[in-house]
């Protein structure tokens, strides 16, 4: 049987989709997401792992109306710029109208379905971005 | 002599979760033809819809992720993770351990998913209180977590809805209310069912009320009263599993409770019913608002049947607590209205090949 999305592939990345797990140059101090074997700004392989912050704000986003194969049922897809600290995350931004996003506002980390290999094959879990919600302040 | 189990623990955290997204009644009335009474003769005005990348793991999460934060405990500290639903993404596959995953929770406890219509996650919560008391696990988690399906077009359809609500239970000390006694109800009622490989789930229209719902909750809640000799004025505070508006407030009449005890935790009428959420969340909603020394009754049900009652005392501890994670109302008050083909979609009631 052919699957759409590789359940290898799946299980490894769950540390960075579930948890937000990147990785940190032991060499030239740079952190990197989502982890990566080599250190991409200076080749090292002297990494450590490290937990991004799960709020940050939306630096910049892209409404998507030419979805992939699969997405149409999320269309338009909002793909956002999100800064947690030092990085900044490619992520996608969700419970949100494209008229309600800003450069600028608060976003914070939820886990969502981010594909789901057709009726029978695996669903891949992951995070994406919501605009903070009132009251998450509670949740530091 | 010993004390009662239930006595030596307590829950220690709370969270819920509530989608943005709000399909009001009268948009399920004008596209099914219904009477336009037809849902307030329900008690309800809205219910709340999951979004179209969200399930019962993604909402069981988030709302296991607040209970996390108030209980203050790290992750590896819960030794048990129960999830209670009757919407598994996966009819084999547990869901339990992609939550215990994502919250660190992983590997050493004990992980698995529940099934008993809409009392699972009461099961698996009356079992913690066992475990926790045994010395087996210092702290469990129970999520219950629903995307309640309904045949579009049952009078069904007006209160299935999607929430998730979970709490951490461990020991006495430290909890931010304790229990006092629990008291387990079931019997073999068929009032509602769903067969497998079916999308839908059916019910016996009035037999899901007197001999299933009525039934199992008095006799749980009377069994806990005599277990504890304690009367229903005893309490500040009763929550009923909601199946819509106006049982709860019919069953609390019935065992001699006011009303006014009961709206506080009563969410169905804002939200739906959310299986396995619905009396626990209504619960969660107390704890939002309730005062030290406050005692409650919550009496979940599930179809099949069966009805847990438990009493549970407030401590001071839940003051500094209540303000770690998001209240019930920050959730309500997120709020995006949608329109029944919206919700159709959402839902994946449209047939689509993928």
């Amino acid at each position: 049987m052919s699957m759409d999305l590789s359940v290898p592939e799946t299980w490894r990345v769950k540390g960075p989709l579930y948890r937000l797990e990147a990785a940190r140059c032991k060499t030239c101090g740079r952190i990197h997401y989502p982890p990566m074997p080599a250190c991409p700004y200076c080749g090292s392989r002297d990494l450590e792992r490290v937990t991004l912050p799960s709020e940050g704000v939306l630096e910049s986003y892209s409404v998507v109306y030419a979805v992939p194969e699969g997405s149409r049922h999320k269309a338009p897809v909002l793909l956002g710029l999100v800064r947690l600290g030092r990085v900044r995350v490619v992520a996608e931004i969700t419970d949100a109208d494209p008229s309600e996003l800003r450069t600028g506002m608060e976003v914070e980390a939820v886990l969502r379905r981010i594909r789901s290999d057709r009726e029978a094959g695996i669903i891949r879990y992951g995070v994406m971005f919501r605009p903070k919600l009132k009251g998450g302040s509670r949740g530091g | 002599m010993e004390g009662r189990p239930e006595e030596k623990t307590g829950i220690h955290g709370w969270g819920v979760y509530v989608p943005r997204y709000r399909l009001p009644m009268s948009e399920i009335a004008r596209v099914w033809g219904w009477a336009p009474e037809q849902a307030s003769g329900l008690g309800m005005k809205e219910k709340a819809v999951a979004g179209p990348d969200e399930d019962s793991v993604t909402m069981g999460y988030e709302a296991a992720r607040n209970a996390l934060r108030r209980a203050s405990i790290e992750a590896s500290r819960v030794g048990a993770v129960f999830f209670g639903t009757e919407s598994k993404p996966y009819a084999v596959k547990p869901s339990a351990t992609i939550i215990a995953e994502a919250l660190g929770i992983t590997p050493a406890t004990m992980a698995s998913d529940l099934e008993f219509a809409c009392r699972a996650a009461s099961e698996g919560l009356r079992a913690l209180i066992g475990m926790v008391a045994s010395g087996l696990i210092e702290y469990g988690l129970v999520v219950g977590s629903d995307t309640a399906q309904a045949n579009p077009g049952d009078v069904l359809e007006f209160t299935a809805s999607s929430g998730a609500v979970a709490y951490i239970i461990g020991p006495r000390e430290g909890a931010v209310a304790h229990f006092e006694g629990s008291y387990t109800y079931v019997t073999d009622t068929p009032d509602f069912w769903r067969r497998a490989h079916q999308p839908y789930p059916l019910h016996g229209e009035g037999f899901t009320g007197e001999p299933a719902y009525f039934h199992h909750i008095e006799n749980a809640v009377k069994g806990l009263l005599a277990e504890l000799g304690l009367k229903p004025s005893d309490f500040d505070y009763a929550v009923f599993h909601q199946p819509n508006g106006k049982f709860p407030l019919r069953i609390a009449r019935r065992l001699g409770i006011p009303k006014e005890k009961v709206l506080p935790g009563l969410v169905t009428p804002v939200i739906g019913n959310t299986y396995n959420a619905s009396a626990l969340l209504g619960l969660a909603r107390v704890l939002d608002i309730a005062k030290p020394g406050d005692r409650i009754l919550v009496a979940p049900f599930g179809s099949g049947a069966g009805s847990d009652a438990y009493s549970i005392v407030v401590t001071d501890a839940i003051e500094e607590r209540r303000g770690l994670a998001p209240l019930f109302d920050d959730y309500l008050e997120r709020r995006k209205e949608i329109d029944y083909a919206t919700y159709a979609k959402f839902r994946g009631i449209l047939n689509v090949i993928k």
